[in-house]
C-alpha cells in the first residue's frame, strides 16, 4: 500500500490555496458587478420590468356661443381577456358573446390564446361594460376610455373637424385648439414579469391626468343649423355640387356660423361620400371613387380629404362681382371717383388690344357711379381701375389685407393668389377691377368686405373665444389682431350707402328684407376654364346697412339652370336674416322710412 | 500524522477511534437545504406557468432525490473505500459504454443531447463519468507508484483523461472541461514534475487574455464564426448581443447587478420572473446575488471554500495515497465546477452552461455528488483517531 506522501500535502496545500486565490478574484468581480455597477444595472433592470399604463385625460369640450356643448367625451370601454386569470373559459365565452353579440367562435379563440392579453372588443357602451364588469368573472378586464362624441353629428363638421385614435385632433378646430383640449395623461407605473403581468405588492407610482380645458366659441349652432338647412335646400334646388355660407360679426371678427355643404357626420369622419343630396354631386364622388379605386388606400384617404375640405379657407375661387366692392372703396378713398361720376357703357370695354365684355351685352348705356354699381357693371370698373392705376391698385390691394391670409383659426388656411406687381399690366389690372383673373378664399372676402363697411378696421375672422380650465378656475380669453384704418370712416360709410342701395334697387334686390336695411353685392363668377360654362354664384350681404352688425356670405359651386348670384344667391341670404336677425335681437329699426320710400317711389 | 491531531483535536469526545468528518456532512446538508430554498424560489414562478399552477414541481423533485441521495452517501461513506478500487476498471469503461449510448440513443433536452433514459426518468451519464474518472485515475496512480513522477507516467494519465473528456465534450463542453481539469489535478498533485503543469496553466492564462482579441480580429475578417467562437464575443460585450447570443448573460448581470450589499430579500428576485433563462438551474448564484446581495453570495461562496478545506484536510490525513487521491478528485471536481459556474454567471469567462454544485436544480447530479462526498465521508472514516 502507498502511503500518502508530504510532497502530496504540499500539492494539496498548494490546490487550495489556487482555489482561494481564484476565488478571490471571483469575489472581486462580484464586488466591482454588486456595487460599482449595481446602478447601472439595476436601471437597466428596472426599465426592463416596469410598464408604463397612461390613464388617458378627458379632452376639453367645445361649447358653443348659446352655452351647448356641440363636442365632448363619452365613456366607452374595453373589454379584454387574460389567458391566465380565467378559471371558468366557457362561462366567459357565454356571457361576453350574449353582451358583446360576436360569435361564439371568434370570443372563443381568443380566450383560449395564450396571451398575456387578448382585446376582445373596443368602443364598448358603458352599459354594457358595466354590466359585463357586474358578472365579476375571473380575467375578463373592463377598461374605461373616452371616445370624442358629437351631439350634432354633421353640424359644422369642417369647422370642428374630429379626432383619431389617440384621441388627438385630425382636422378643423380639434387641430388648431389641440394645445388647450388634449390635457395631459396621467401614468401608472408598475413592475411586471416577463410576460407582462403586473405584480401583486409591488409599488406602484401613480401620476393623475389633467381633462383638457373647455373650448369656448363664437359659432352659434342655431344659426349654424339653419344657414346648413338652406345651403342643403339651394344645393339641392340647384343640383349644384357645393355650397358654402359664412355668417360673422363684422365688428370683431367672431364668426357665427360656417358651413360647407355637404357635411359630414363626425361621429363616422370615415366613410366617404356623405350627405350627397344633389346628382351632381353624386355624379362628382362617383368619378372621384372611379379614380381612387385603382390606388387602394391612398385612394381612399383622397376621397375622405376631399369630404373634409372646409371650402371657406382651404380653397381660392375668383370672386367675381363681390370684389367689386373692393375696387370701388379703393376709388373712393383714393378720391379718384365719386359717386355722381358719369359714366357710359357700350357693352364692351377696349383695354389695349383686348375687347373686355360686360355682363350686359348691349350695355347700360349712361350712368354714374353709384348706377354703376348697382348694376354691377364691368366697364364702370375697368374705368375706376384704371383711374387709380397699378401702383396705387397694387397698394390697396396690400393694405387691404388682401395679399396674405385672415389668420382664422383653423388649420390649412389658403393664401391669396395674385399677379405680381411687375407683371401686371393694363388687361390685368381691368380684370382684376372686376374680381377676376385672380383668387382669394372665401373667407378672405368676407374679412376684407367687413374693414370696408365697418369704418375701415381689419378684423381677423375666428371661432375661438376663450378656454377655460376644467375645474373652471383658469380662463383665458384669446385675442387676435385688428388693424385699424385700413380705409377712412367716410369711405365705408359711402360704401355703406352704395351697397344699400345694390340691395334695395339693383342686381342684389332679391336680397331685401321688409323691415331691415340691408347692403349687398351680388357675384356670378365663370369657373375656369371658361369654355366650360361653369359657375359660381354668390352673394355677400350684411345688417343693418347703417350700422353692420351681421355679414353672410354664400356661394354656391356649380348651379345648373338659372345661375345668377343676384338671383339664387341673394334670397338665401334675405331667407337667412329674415331668421336670424330677429334671434340676435336686431330690430327692424327702418320699418317705417323703407315703407315711405315705397310710397314715394 | 501526530502533529496534524490538533485538527482533530475538538473531536475527540468521541468514542469512536475512528474519524468522521461531521463538519463536512453538516456543510453538505446546509447547501443541499439552502438549495431547496432557492430552487424553490427561483422556480416557483416558472413552475406555476409550466406545470399548471404546481409551484412546487422542480423543489419536491429535488427534495426527494436529495433525500434518497443523502442516504447513499451515508451508505458508501460506512463503507471502506478500498472496495471501491474493485469497480474502478469496470466503471471506467462503463463510462465509454454510456457515452456511445447517449451519442447513439440518448435523448434531445433543450437542443442538447445528453440524457440517457425512458420516459420521466433520465440521467446524464456525464455526471458518472466524473466519479468513474476520479476512481479510475486513483487507482491508476497507485499502480503506478514511482512511476508518476516519470514523463510515461502523466502521459499514462493523460491518455486515460483526454479521451473520455474529449466524447463528454463533443455535446457538454463543460463538462468535458471539468473532466479533463479532474485529471489535471490528481496528476499534479500525484506527481513531482512541475514543468508540465506549470506550462499547461500558463497556456490556459494566456489563452484567457488572447482569445478575446484573436477572436474579434477573426470576427472582423470573416463575420461568419461558429456558434462556440461567438461566445467569447458575447463575453467581451454582453450588451451588444442583448437580445440574441448575449441574452442570458446580461439577464444574469441584471440580476447581481440590481442585489447591492443586501439584496432584495429571500423570494423578491424579479429577474426569476421569466427574464432569466435557467433561473433554478445554470443561473441559480446570480438569483442568490439579487435576493440576499453581495452579503450572502460571499457567504455562499465561503461555505464552498470551508467545504475544499475539509476535502485538503481529509486528503492530507488519509490513511494511503489511494484515499487522498480520491479526496484529491473530489476536491478538484467541486472547487472546478463552483468556480467556473460564478465566472460563468459574473461573465469572467465565456458563456458555457455549468451547474452550482448541490444548488443548482439536477437529480443527476446531486446524486452523483453525493456518491463522491459518501467515498471522501469514507475516506475521512478510516482516519485513525489516537487516544
Amino acid at each position: 500500500m502507498n502511503t500518502n506522501q508530504t510532497c502530496h500535502r504540499g500539492r494539496i496545500a498548494l490546490l487550495f490555496v489556487l482555489s482561494s486565490v481564484i476565488t478571490a478574484v471571483l469575489l472581486g468581480r462580484l464586488f466591482f458587478l454588486m456595487i460599482y455597477r449595481a446602478d447601472h444595472y439595476s436601471a437597466m433592470a428596472e426599465d426592463l420590468h416596469q410598464r408604463e399604463r397612461t390613464i388617458k385625460a378627458a379632452r376639453g369640450r367645445i361649447i358653443d356661443a348659446t352655452g351647448t356643448v356641440i363636442a365632448t367625451n363619452r365613456t366607452v370601454c374595453t373589454i379584454s381577456v387574460i389567458h391566465n386569470q380565467i378559471t371558468d373559459p366557457d362561462q366567459v365565452v357565454e356571457v361576453l358573446c350574449r353582451y358583446l353579440d360576436i360569435s361564439e367562435e371568434t370570443v372563443r379563440k381568443k380566450v383560449e390564446k395564450y396571451s398575456s392579453r387578448e382585446i376582445i372588443s373596443t368602443n364598448v357602451d358603458k352599459e354594457i361594460g358595466d354590466a359585463i364588469r357586474d358578472q365579476g368573472l375571473a380575467g375578463v378586464k373592463v377598461d374605461e376610455d373616452y371616445k370624442r362624441y358629437y351631439p350634432y353629428d354633421s353640424l359644422a363638421s369642417k369647422v370642428l373637424g374630429f379626432t383619431g385614435g389617440d384621441n388627438q385632433g385630425i382636422i378643423g378646430l380639434e387641430v388648431k385648439y389641440e394645445e388647450y383640449l388634449k390635457g395631459k395623461n396621467g401614468l401608472i407605473l408598475t413592475m411586471t414579469d416577463a410576460r407582462g403581468v403586473e405584480l401583486e405588492n409591488a409599488a406602484e407610482d401613480r401620476v393623475e391626468p389633467v381633462a383638457g380645458n373647455d373650448l369656448y366659441i363664437s359659432l352659434d349652432r342655431n344659426i349654424q343649423a339653419y344657414c346648413q338647412q338652406a345651403a342643403y335646400q339651394v344645393m339641392e334646388k340647384k343640383n349644384a355640387k357645393r355650397v358654402s355660407i359664412i355668417v360673422m360679426n363684422p365688428q370683431n371678427g367672431e364668426i357665427m356660423a360656417m358651413v360647407n355643404v355637404p357635411e359630414f357626420n363626425l361621429n363616422d369622419p370615415f366613410t366617404p361620400g356623405q350627405n350627397l343630396v344633389s346628382e351632381s354631386a353624386r355624379q362628382e364622388e362617383f368619378e372621384a371613387e372611379q379614380a381612387a379605386a385603382g390606388k387602394g388606400a391612398a385612394g381612399k384617404q383622397d376621397l375622405l380629404n376631399q369630404m373634409w375640405r372646409n371650402t371657406c379657407i382651404n380653397d381660392t375661387y375668383e370672386p367675381g362681382s363681390t370684389f367689386k366692392i373692393i375696387t370701388a372703396a379703393a376709388g373712393l378713398e383714393a378720391k379718384a371717383v365719386d359717386l355722381d361720376d358719369r359714366f357710359s357703357c357700350p357693352g364692351f370695354r377696349i383695354v389695349e388690344d383686348r375687347k373686355i365684355r360686360c355682363h350686359k351685352v348691349g350695355g347700360h348705356g349712361g350712368e354714374n357711379f353709384l348706377q354703376g354699381m348697382m348694376n354691377s357693371c364691368n366697364p364702370v370698373l375697368i374705368d375706376v381701375g384704371q383711374r387709380l392705376g397699378i401702383e396705387q391698385y397694387y397698394a390697396y390691394f396690400e393694405k387691404l389685407g388682401l395679399k396674405g391670409k385672415t389668420g382664422i383659426d383653423l388649420p390649412g388656411e389658403a393664401a391669396t393668389i395674385m399677379h405680381k406687381k411687375e407683371n401686371m399690366g393694363q388687361v390685368e389690372l381691368a380684370t382684376v377691377s372686376f374680381g377676376q383673373s385672380f383668387q382669394i378664399t372665401p373667407v378672405q372676402l368676407i374679412a376684407t368686405v367687413s374693414a370696408v363697411i365697418n369704418g375701415g378696421t381689419r378684423v381677423t375672422p375666428h371661432f375661438g373665444v376663450k378656454v377655460v380650465s376644467s375645474d373652471g378656475e383658469n380662463v383665458h380669453t384669446f385675442s387676435y389682431p385688428v388693424e385699424e384704418n385700413v380705409l377712412s370712416e367716410e369711405t365705408s360709410q359711402t360704401m355703406r350707402y352704395i351697397l344699400e342701395q345694390v340691395v334695395a334697387e339693383g342686381s342684389g334686390k332679391k336680397a331685401s328684407l321688409p323691415g331691415y336695411r340691408i347692403g349687398g353685392k351680388t357675384a356670378t363668377s365663370e369657373k375656369l376654364p371658361r369654355s366650360l360654362k361653369k359657375y359660381i354664384s354668390s352673394f355677400i350681404g350684411f345688417a343693418p346697412a347703417n350700422d353692420p352688425k351681421v355679414i353672410a356670405l354664400i356661394t354656391i359651386d356649380e348651379p345648373e339652370g338659372i345661375y345668377y348670384g343676384g338671383t339664387i344667391a341673394a334670397p338665401v341670404i334675405a331667407d337667412i336674416f329674415k331668421n336670424i336677425l330677429p334671434y340676435l335681437e336686431i330690430e327692424p329699426a327702418v320699418e317705417e322710412s323703407t315703407g315711405a320710400f315705397r310710397i314715394y317711389s | 500524522m501526530a502533529e496534524r491531531q490538533e485538527h482533530q483535536g475538538k473531536k475527540k469526545k468521541a468514542k469512536v477511534r475512528r474519524f468522521y468528518d461531521y463538519s463536512l456532512v453538516f456543510t453538505i446538508i446546509f447547501l443541499i437545504l439552502f438549495g431547496l430554498v432557492m430552487i424553490y424560489s427561483s422556480s416557483s414562478y416558472s413552475a406555476q406557468l409550466t406545470y399548471d399552477g404546481d409551484s412546487f414541481h422542480f423543489v419536491r423533485r429535488q427534495g426527494l432525490i436529495a433525500l434518497g441521495s443523502l442516504a447513499v452517501m451515508i451508505a458508501i461513506s460506512k463503507m471502506d473505500y478500498h472496495f471501491f478500487a474493485r469497480f474502478a476498471r469496470f466503471s471506467y469503461i462503463l463510462s465509454y459504454i454510456l457515452m456511445f449510448l447517449v451519442m447513439t440513443i440518448g435523448k434531445t433536452i433543450n437542443g442538447q443531447k445528453r440524457w440517457l433514459g425512458v420516459g420521466n426518468m433520465t440521467i446524464q451519464p456525464t455526471e458518472f463519468v466524473k466519479i468513474a474518472l476520479i476512481l479510475y485515475l486513483s487507482a491508476i496512480i497507485v499502480k503506478m507508484g514511482k512511476r508518476v513522477n516519470k514523463k510515461e507516467g502523466l502521459w499514462a494519465i493523460a491518455i486515460r483523461t483526454f479521451p473520455i473528456g474529449a466524447i463528454v465534450a463533443v455535446n457538454n463542453l463543460s463538462s468535458g472541461l471539468i473532466i479533463m481539469g479532474i485529471g489535471f489535478v490528481m496528476a499534479f498533485v500525484a506527481s513531482k514534475r512541475k514543468a508540465p503543469f506549470l506550462a499547461c496553466a500558463g497556456l490556459v492564462l494566456a489563452a484567457y487574455f488572447t482569445a478575446g482579441p484573436i477572436v474579434e480580429f477573426i470576427y472582423s475578417k470573416n463575420p461568419d464564426i461558429g456558434y462556440r467562437l461567438s461566445r467569447i464575443l458575447v463575453w467581451r460585450d454582453p450588451e451588444a448581443f442583448a437580445t440574441g447570443s448575449g441574452y442570458q448573460v446580461l439577464q444574469g448581470l441584471y440580476a447581481i447587478g440590481s442585489g447591492g450589499l443586501w439584496g432584495k430579500g429571500l423570494g423578491e428576485s424579479v429577474q426569476k420572473l421569466g427574464f432569466l433563462p435557467e433561473a433554478e438551474n445554470d443561473m441559480i448564484f446570480s438569483v442568490i446575488c439579487e435576493e440576499l446581495g453581495l452579503f450572502g453570495a460571499v457567504s455562499i461562496i465561503l461555505v464552498f471554500l470551508f467545504m475544499i478545506y475539509r476535502f485538503m484536510v481529509i486528503a492530507n490525513n488519509a490513511p494511503d495515497l489511494f484515499g487522498a487521491m480520491l479526496v484529491v478528485g473530489v476536491m478538484g471536481h467541486i472547487a472546478i465546477q463552483v468556480i467556473l459556474n460564478i465566472a460563468v454567471v459574473t461573465n469572467t469567462i465565456p458563456n458555457t452552461g455549468i451547474t452550482l454544485p448541490f444548488i443548482s436544480y439536477g437529480g443527476t447530479s446531486v446524486l452523483f455528488l453525493m456518491a463522491e462526498m459518501g467515498m471522501v465521508l469514507s475516506v475521512s472514516n478510516q482516519i485513525k483517531l489516537e487516544k
